[in-house]
């Protein structure tokens, strides 16, 4: 079996006697969209930022395309191709929806420096931003104020941002987040086809959507993986059922 | 609604039209009151690069102001007591050159704000506002007692510095000088804006994490805004006190960098001319209203309290009807 793309090992992580992640290992192949799921409080987002280098973990590692990056802040594992969406929009509300995904572009052609010159005019990197937003289908809204989105093109924004950085892993938290049952079903139908692109590890409360995607899940409850299988294996087990589903065995 | 770059067109040919008129008029005062809000539009302008993009509140801005002075003082007082100073085995001598004092003002400024950039902005929010305020008074009580220079009484220089061509002991001509230093921060105010800098740092304003997360580092950029609004700042400063020939620990005083956050709030957050539509209301307030009465400055902050509280985009703000750049 190929490398993983991004790998953690061991990960823990404690909030005074709150033991947030415990021992949690996770893969993420080429190719796969492999879904973190867990009730509230499960330690889903700890996990996250653990990744993506907003929290050090306490113990453990995170390789990203075999280099161990643990150490590493969130920018510099940005550079190295790890795209993120939040849970929350963290997009600069005051700035258009085509500056929000230039900023995309300006970070992946690494040219914050560059004091002249109007980013707008820079041909290459509109092209990039306006091409992510033409993938997620807001190409039409690059002149709006990102204030005046509606949640679910903010996701969709998100989104736009992380594809810009054109990354070799994606972290998704909740893209399906407020979209509605017709923006739920497009978003699923770009995430599929996005996971021949970049693996994609995605934490999500929409089941639905994570049945239809997933090629793995990983089911994380008070800090630690209690199992990881396929949809099918997911669904049958007993053990996840119980502590998850909350169905009596 | 007026839209916004008619208003700065508006602004400019005043800051053209009224000193000439003054000029015609043999109102010499006038000039040297438009000289007055030109510099101090300059430091604003430089101080609006941390604040309106950056959404650095700083209250120690009066370092670069004072430091600039000083960079002029000294370098002057040296040059007219023939006296060299000296720096350890290191001999400069004085130097009655604008051009020279402005890179000596520009340079120090920079490296101050590189400083004092790189601890303060470990911090955010009011511990931010606080850090820059504890090395405005450190600033400010080193020049009290810095007797070589003055001390509390400040420094003299019996002549204006000179600029290659000009005559500057002339007011119009000091006053073009000034604008046209003006016009060149301006310009690089418009074009940071815009620049791939800007957008990296406006958003580092508003949403940090989303800076991190496609790969920039946010403090770096403010930084870089910390160091380019400190140097402008420190120019200003150094044209200040060749606008009065003298410099003195008010300078460094907080008062200062808090009237250059209001000039700011006034004229406009983050909006290209207002540090100059602020600096022009707080000039003319004080001599309009400075004349009638030493509490003038009570006006000048209910002004401040209606435009914070019914204007949130200063002047500006009022006259486009849009709040900020974009909204």
């Amino acid at each position: 079996m190929s490398e993983p793309v991004l790998a953690t090992r061991n990960l823990k992580k404690a909030f005074g006697a709150l033991q947030a992640t415990d021992d949690v290992s996770i893969d993420l192949r080429a190719g796969e969209i492999h879904a973190i799921i867990g009730p509230n409080g499960a330690g889903k987002s700890t996990l996250i930022a653990q990744i993506c280098g907003g929290y050090r973990p306490d113990a453990g590692t995170v390789h990203l395309a075999g280099v161990d990056v643990t150490s590493l802040s969130t920018a510099e594992r940005a550079q190295r191709g790890l795209g993120r969406t939040f849970q929350i929009s963290a997009l600069a509300m005051e700035d258009t929806v085509l500056e929000n995904a230039l900023l995309g572009a300006v970070g992946h052609a690494r040219k914050p420096w560059r004091l002249w010159g109007a980013v707008e005019r820079d041909r290459s990197l509109r092209d990039r931003a306006m091409e992510a937003l033409a993938r997620v289908g807001i190409a039409d809204l690059a002149d709006q104020i990102t204030a005046n989105l509606s949640h679910g093109q903010r996701r969709q924004l998100e989104v736009a941002v992380a594809l810009t950085l054109a990354p070799k892993a994606f972290i998704m938290d909740e893209p399906m987040a407020g979209l509605g049952a017709e923006g739920s079903k497009v978003m699923t139908t770009f995430l599929d086809g996005l996971r021949s692109e970049a693996p994609i590890l995605l934490v999500e409360h929409d089941m639905d959507a994570v049945f239809a995607l997933a090629d793995r899940i990983s089911v994380l409850v008070y800090g630690r993986v209690i199992a990881t299988g396929s949809v099918e294996e997911i669904r049958n087990s007993r053990e996840v059922r119980e502590a998850y589903l909350g169905e009596e065995a | 609604m007026i839209a916004e770059r008619w208003i700065n067109w508006i602004v400019l040919l005043g800051f053209v039209v009224l000193p000439l008129w003054a000029l015609f008029a043999d109102e010499p005062f006038t000039i040297t009151l438009a000289t007055r809000a030109v510099i101090l539009a300059l430091a604003a302008v430089g101080l609006n690069i941390a604040l309106g993009i950056g959404g650095l509140v700083s209250l120690g801005h009066a370092v670069f102001f004072g430091l600039g002075g000083y960079a002029m003082g000294i370098l002057a007082h040296h040059a007219q007591t023939y006296a060299p100073l000296e720096l350890g085995p290191l001999v400069i001598e004085g130097t009655k050159s604008m051009p020279i004092i402005w890179v000596t003002a520009l340079v120090t400024s920079a490296l101050a704000a590189l400083v004092i950039g790189l601890l303060s902005l470990r911090t955010t929010g009011v511990y931010f506002i606080m850090i820059t305020l504890a090395f405005g008074q450190m600033f400010f009580f080193f020049s009290i007692s810095w007797s070589a220079y003055g001390g509390e009484d400040g420094l003299s220089i019996y002549v204006r510095n000179d600029f290659p061509g000009l005559n500057t002991l002339q007011p119009i001509q000091f006053f073009g000088l000034c604008l046209a230093v003006l016009c060149l921060a301006l310009g690089i105010h418009s074009r940071l804006r815009t620049s791939p800098f800007g957008l990296a740092l406006n958003a580092a304003r508003q949403a940090p994490e989303r800076v991190e997360t496609v790969g920039l580092n946010p403090m770096r950029l403010k930084l870089l805004a910390f160091v380019i609004s400190g140097a402008l700042t420190g120019l200003s400063g150094a044209l200040f006190a060749d606008l009065n020939r003298f410099v003195s620990p008010t300078m460094f005083s907080w008062q200062l960098s808090g009237e250059l956050i209001v000039l700011i709030i006034i004229g406009g957050v983050g909006r290209l001319m207002g540090p100059v539509i602020g600096a022009a209301l707080f000039v003319a307030l004080e001599h309009l209203l400075g004349g009638l009465t030493e509490f003038w400055l009570v006006w000048l902050g209910v002004i401040l309290l209606l435009i914070v509280l019914f204007a949130r985009g200063g002047i500006i703000g009022i006259l486009t009807g849009k709040a900020g750049p974009n909204v």
